[in-house]
C-alpha cells in the first residue's frame, strides 16, 4: 500500500510509531501529483519544493499533526503563495499576510502541498468557472468534481493530498464531497475564523475540511476552529475536541427526514440511495421520522439574493487600484474601474454582482433584499423547531451524482438548482456534513447530508461515523480514473 | 420683494475625527502626517478576505458626544455599508451607520443676539474615514495614501434650525467648543479633523414649507462657511426673484472667485446601496454603560461660565470667552491656582494673549507655553517684580522661547527698580535734564509730570517702578 492512499489518522498513527517520516509522506504525494495532477487538474499552484524543505525540518514534540501535508483552496489567503480564488482578476496576487486558519495549520506543523482550483470567488457548483482549467471527477474524468471547492475534493479523491481545505456559501464543501465520494464538513456559522477567507458572502462563508472519512474530518475541525478575535462573527466557545465524538452510536438518536428534500428535482438512484441510508440508521437503533421543512423551496431565492448582494459589495474592492489585475485600456478612472472588471471578472462572476446590485438598489431593496431577510429569519426558526424534536436532519447533499463537464455551465439557473439540498444549511448558519453512502448505476458516488443544530457538530460527527463504519465505503469503492 | 422678505435656511452636517489612537476597525495609529501609506495594515487597505473589527472606544467617544449634546442614545444599533466606487475608499464601501444611528433627537444651545437658541441635532452616527488622493504632477496621476482611510469619525446632522451665517459659525463654534471639553476629537481645523456639509435653501418669511436646498460639501474653515452660506443664499434669492428655480444639486464652493459652482454630476446621481455589515456584530450598548459615560462627562462650557462670574466675579462678557475654547478655559483656570488672581489672568488672555495668536493666526492648542508659567507672569507683576510694560515683552518672550518668566528677566536683566535709591538718582538727573518741564509743572501743566515719568522709564529702560517714580518727581517738584 502507498502512502498517499493513507488517511490522516493512519499517517498519524504510522509517523508516531516512527515507521515513516514526514519526508517520505511528502515524497509519495510528490510522485503521486506527478501521476495523476494532469488528468485531474486539481492545483492552481504546488508548493512541492517548499513542503519537501519542511518536511525535513519537522518537529512533532508539539503537535500529533506535524509533519502532515494538505491542500488548500486557493481563496484561503496564504503569504508568500499566490491566492488567485481562480480568477484572472487575482491571477498574479500573493497576500501579504496568512489567514487564521492557515496561522492555526502552520502552528500545528502541518505542511501545504498547495493551492487547489475553485469556481471562480466561489460561485459555482461544478469548479467549471474557474479562470484557469477544468478540475475532473477522479471517478470519471469527463464528469465535474462539485464545486465550487472542486479542486479541494477532486484532490483528496484521487489521493492528491490526504485533507484538505475547502469553503461552503451554499454548498461548496458538501456538494463537491458528495459528487468526488469524500468527506465534507462545513462547520457552524462563526465555529472557524473566516479572517483571511476572501469573501462572497460574509454572512453564509465557513471554512471547513474535506478528508478521506469522518476521523479526519473531526481531527482537522479541531485544528481549525476556535475564537477569533479578528473576525466580529466568530463565536467564543469552550473548546471541543470533536475525536471525541468517534464513537459508534447511534441508539439514542432522534433524525428527521424532511419530505421537501425528496420530491421533485431529486434524482431517482440519489433518493433510493440516501433512503437505504436512512433505513440503515433505523437499524442501528436510531429514531426515523418524516418531517417537513416549509420553507425549503424558498431557500434558494433567499440563497441568491442575499449571496449576490452581499458579494455586490465584497467584490467592490477588485477595482484595479491597488492590487489585482488592471486594463490596459483607459484613459480616466471611470475606464480603469469599468475595463479591470469587465476584463479581470468571468461571466458568473458578474452575473452574480449584477443582480446583487440590482436587489439592494434603491426602489428594490424592499422587495428583495429587506424580504430575503425576513424569510431568512423564517427559516432559521422552522429549523429552531425541527430540532426542538430532532437531534439531527438528514437529506441528500446533491439533486444528482456528478454529471458530464460542459453540460451545464451555459445554464445558470440549472447550474444554481445543484444547490438546493445545501444552501438553507447556510442560510440558518447550522453545520452539515456530507458523507459516500453508495453509488449509482454508472458506479458515481451518492452522498448524504446530516444536518445539525447550531454548534451541534458532535452530534453530527458521531452520526456519519456510525453509519461510515457500518457501510465501510472506502473498503468497496474507489475511484477509478475512468476516461 | 427684496432681500428682507427671504429668510435663509441652514442645515450642517459636521464631520469630526476622533482622537482615539487606533482607527475604527484595526489597529493602526490615527496620528496625522507620517510617510504615505505607512499606518495602513491589511484591513484598512482592503486586502482580499481581512476583516473589520469595531473599535470600542469608536463606540464610547460617540456616545459621549451624543450625551453632551443631550442626544438619545441607541441601546441597539449597527454598522451599514455605503457602497461607492473612488480610488480613496479601499473597499469600495464605507462602514457608516444608515437607519439605527447611535445617537439622536439631541440639541445645542447657542448665544444669539436674540438670546439663547435651541438648535435640534436630528443624529450623531460613526464611521470611517477615507483615504487621501495626492495629485502628482509629474506623473501625471493621482497617488493614493491611506493613512487616514479607517480614521474614525462622527457625524453630527443638524436640523434645518439656522437661520443666518451668523448663525451657522455660532453653532459651529459651540459645536467645536463640546468637542473639545469632552475630549473626542482635537478638532483641528487645518488638519481636516472638522470637516462641514453644509446644506442652504432660502424661503419667503412667513412660509412653512423649506426651498429646495443645496449643498456644499467638506468646509473646513469657519470663515469659508460663512461666506458661502451668504453668497449661495444671495444667489438662489436671486434666481427667485428673476423667477427662475433652485436646482437641487451638490456645489462647490471656490475660495478664490468666492463663488460657488455647480458639480454637474447629475447623470452619476449616486445609489449607495446602503444594507447592514454582515462582518460586523450588531453593537448592544446598555444603560449601565450610558450611566457610566454620563458620569464621566466632564463640565461643559455653561457650568463653567457660570463658575466664573460667581467664583471669580468675572464679567459674563470675560467668562463668555474664556470658555469657549477648552484649551483657554484650562489656561484659565490653572494659571489662576498658580497666582490667585483671576482678573488679571483674564485680562492677559483676552488682550495681550489673543492679539499674540491672532497675529501667528494660531489656535488656542498651539499655545506654546504653560499655564503656570502664566501664573508666574501674574506674580511677578503683582509683587512689583517687573512693571506691566516688562510683563508684555516676557510674554512675547513666552511666545518665542517658553521658560520660566524669573529666568527670562533675570536672564534679560528686566527686574524692576525699586531701589529708593536709585529711584531718587533718575529723578533728579532726569529733572537736571528738564528745567523746561519744571516751570511747566508749577505753571499747572500737569502733563509735564507723565513726560518726567515717561523720560525716566526710557533712561530704565522700562525698569524703574512707574509708582515709585511717580509718587518721588511730585515730592521734588513740590519742595
Amino acid at each position: 500500500m502507498e502512502l498517499y492512499e493513507l488517511t490522516v489518522h493512519e499517517l498519524m498513527d504510522k509517523l508516531d510509531r516512527k515507521e515513516i517520516t514526514s519526508e517520505e509522506i511528502i515524497k509519495s504525494y510528490s510522485k503521486r501529483i506527478e501521476e495523476k495532477e494532469k488528468d485531474i487538474q486539481a492545483f492552481v499552484t504546488t508548493t512541492i519544493d517548499t513542503a519537501m524543505e519542511k518536511a525535513k525540518n519537522i518537529n512533532r514534540e508539539n503537535s500529533k499533526l506535524a509533519g502532515i501535508p494538505i491542500g488548500i483552496k486557493d481563496n484561503i489567503c496564504t503569504k508568500g503563495v499566490k491566492t488567485t480564488c481562480s480568477s484572472k482578476m487575482l491571477e498574479n496576487f500573493i497576500a501579504p499576510y496568512n489567514a487564521t486558519v492557515i496561522e492555526k495549520i502552520e502552528n500545528e506543523g502541518l505542511i501545504s502541498l498547495g493551492k487547489l482550483n475553485m469556481d471562480e470567488f466561489a460561485m459555482g457548483a461544478s469548479t467549471e468557472y474557474s479562470a484557469f482549467k477544468t478540475t475532473k471527477n477522479p471517478w470519471n474524468l469527463q464528469t465535474v468534481p462539485g464545486g465550487s471547492s472542486g479542486g479541494s475534493a477532486a484532490a483528496v479523491a484521487a489521493n492528491l493530498v490526504p485533507w484538505a481545505l475547502g469553503s461552503d456559501t451554499g454548498g461548496s464543501i458538501r456538494q463537491p464531497a458528495a459528487l468526488c465520494g469524500v468527506v465534507g464538513l462545513k462547520p457552524t456559522y462563526g465555529m472557524v475564523s473566516r479572517y483571511g477567507l476572501v469573501a462572497f458572502a460574509s454572512s453564509l462563508d465557513q471554512i471547513g475540511p474535506i478528508t478521506k472519512d469522518v476521523e479526519d474530518a473531526a481531527i482537522l475541525l479541531n485544528a481549525i476552529s476556535g475564537h477569533d478575535e479578528k473576525d466580529s462573527t466568530s463565536v467564543n466557545l469552550p473548546k471541543k475536541d470533536y475525536t471525541q465524538n468517534l464513537v459508534k452510536d447511534v441508539s439514542k438518536l432522534k433524525i428527521g427526514v424532511p419530505k421537501e428534500f425528496f420530491g421533485e428535482g431529486i434524482n431517482e438512484e440519489v433518493k433510493t440511495s440516501v433512503e437505504k441510508a436512512i433505513e440503515q440508521y433505523r437499524k442501528l437503533g436510531a429514531t426515523v421520522e418524516e418531517c417537513s421543512l416549509n420553507i425549503a423551496n424558498e431557500a434558494l431565492a433567499v440563497y441568491y439574493i442575499i449571496a449576490c448582494a452581499e458579494a455586490s459589495s465584497n467584490l467592490g474592492r477588485f477595482d484595479g487600484i491597488r492590487y489585482g489585475y488592471r486594463t490596459k485600456n483607459f484613459n480616466n478612472l471611470k475606464d480603469i474601474y469599468k475595463n479591470s472588471r469587465s476584463e479581470g471578472f468571468g461571466a458568473e462572476v458578474k452575473r452574480r454582482i449584477i443582480l446583487g446590485t440590482y436587489v439592494l438598489s434603491s426602489g428594490y431593496y424592499d422587495a428583495y433584499y429587506k424580504k430575503a431577510q425576513k424569510v431568512r429569519t423564517v427559516i432559521k426558526q422552522e429549523f429552531e423547531k425541527l430540532f426542538e424534536k430532532y437531534d439531527v436532519l438528514i437529506t441528500p447533499t446533491s439533486p444528482t451524482v456528478a454529471y458530464e463537464i460542459g453540460t451545464k455551465s451555459n445554464n445558470p439557473l440549472e447550474m444554481y438548482l445543484a444547490d438546493l439540498c445545501t444552501v438553507s444549511v447556510n442560510i440558518a448558519g447550522l453545520p452539515g456534513i456530507s458523507i459516500p453512502c453508495g453509488v449509482d448505476s454508472q458506479g458515481m458516488p451518492i452522498g448524504l447530508q446530516l444536518i445539525g443544530k447550531p454548534f451541534g457538530e458532535e452530534t453530527i460527527i458521531q452520526a456519519a461515523y456510525t453509519y461510515e463504519q457500518e457501510i465501510k465505503f472506502r473498503e468497496k469503492y474507489k475511484p477509478e480514473f475512468k476516461m | 420683494m427684496s432681500r428682507e422678505d427671504y429668510e435663509v435656511v441652514i442645515g450642517l452636517e459636521v464631520h469630526s475625527e476622533l482622537s482615539t489612537k487606533t482607527k475604527i476597525f484595526c489597529s493602526c495609529p490615527t496620528e496625522f502626517g507620517g510617510e504615505p501609506n505607512s499606518h495602513c495594515c491589511p484591513i484598512c487597505m482592503a486586502m482580499p478576505g481581512a476583516l473589520p473589527v469595531l473599535n470600542k472606544k469608536v463606540v464610547e467617544y460617540a456616545i459621549k458626544a451624543g450625551l453632551a449634546t443631550n442626544c438619545k442614545i441607541a441601546n441597539i444599533s449597527k454598522n451599514d455599508r455605503k457602497n461607492y466606487f473612488y480610488p480613496d475608499l479601499p473597499k469600495s464601501y464605507q462602514i457608516s451607520q444608515y437607519d439605527i444611528p447611535l445617537c439622536t433627537d439631541g440639541y445645542v444651545e447657542i448665544e444669539t443676539e436674540n438670546g439663547t437658541k435651541r438648535i435640534g441635532l436630528t443624529r450623531i452616527h460613526i464611521e470611517e474615514d477615507a483615504g487621501k488622493l495626492n495629485h502628482d504632477e509629474y506623473s501625471r496621476g493621482s497617488l493614493v495614501d491611506l493613512n487616514r482611510a479607517g480614521v474614525p469619525l462622527i457625524e453630527i446632522v443638524s436640523e434645518p434650525d439656522l437661520r443666518s451665517a451668523e448663525e451657522a459659525d455660532i453653532y459651529l463654534k459651540k459645536l467645536k467648543s463640546i468637542l473639545e471639553y469632552i475630549e473626542v476629537s482635537d478638532c483641528k481645523m487645518q488638519e481636516g479633523s472638522l470637516r462641514a456639509d453644509v446644506n442652504v435653501s432660502v424661503r419667503k418669511k412667513g412660509t412653512k414649507e423649506f426651498g429646495t436646498r443645496t449643498e456644499m460639501k467638506n468646509m473646513n474653515s469657519f470663515r469659508s462657511i460663512t461666506r458661502a452660506i451668504e453668497y449661495e443664499a444671495e444667489r438662489q434669492i436671486e434666481v427667485l426673484e428673476q423667477g427662475g428655480k433652485i436646482e437641487q444639486e451638490t456645489l462647490r464652493w471656490d475660495e478664490v472667485s468666492g463663488k460657488t459652482f455647480s458639480m454637474r454630476d447629475k447623470e452619476d446621481a449616486q445609489d449607495y446601496r446602503y444594507f447592514p455589515d454582515p462582518d460586523l456584530a450588531i453593537i448592544k450598548i446598555s444603560d449601565e454603560m450610558i450611566e457610566k459615560i454620563k458620569s464621566e462627562l466632564p463640565e461643559m462650557p455653561e457650568n463653567r461660565r457660570e463658575r466664573y462670574i460667581k467664583e471669580f466675579n468675572l464679567p459674563e462678557y470675560d467668562s463668555n470667552i474664556l470658555t469657549s475654547s477648552k484649551y483657554i478655559s484650562d489656561l484659565f483656570e490653572n494659571a489662576v491656582k498658580i497666582c490667585n488672581n483671576p482678573k488679571a489672568v483674564s485680562n492677559w488672555i483676552m488682550t495681550d494673549i489673543t492679539r499674540i495668536l491672532n497675529e501667528k493666526e494660531q489656535e488656542p492648542n498651539e499655545i506654546p507655553f504653560s499655564a503656570e508659567q502664566l501664573g508666574e507672569l501674574v506674580i511677578l507683576i503683582d509683587k512689583g517684580t517687573i512693571s506691566s510694560a516688562i510683563a508684555k515683552k516676557v510674554l512675547e518672550e513666552l511666545f518665542e522661547n517658553p521658560r520660566n518668566p524669573e529666568e527670562i528677566i533675570k536672564e534679560k536683566g528686566w527686574i524692576q527698580i525699586s531701589d529708593e535709591g536709585a529711584i531718587k538718582e533718575v529723578v533728579l538727573k532726569i529733572l537736571e535734564a528738564n528745567p523746561q518741564s519744571i516751570v511747566d509743572f508749577k505753571a499747572g501743566k500737569d502733563r509735564a509730570l507723565g513726560f518726567l515719568v515717561g523720560q525716566a522709564m526710557k533712561e530704565t529702560k522700562g525698569k524703574a517702578n512707574p509708582q515709585m517714580l511717580n509718587k518721588m518727581f511730585l515730592e521734588e517738584l513740590n519742595k
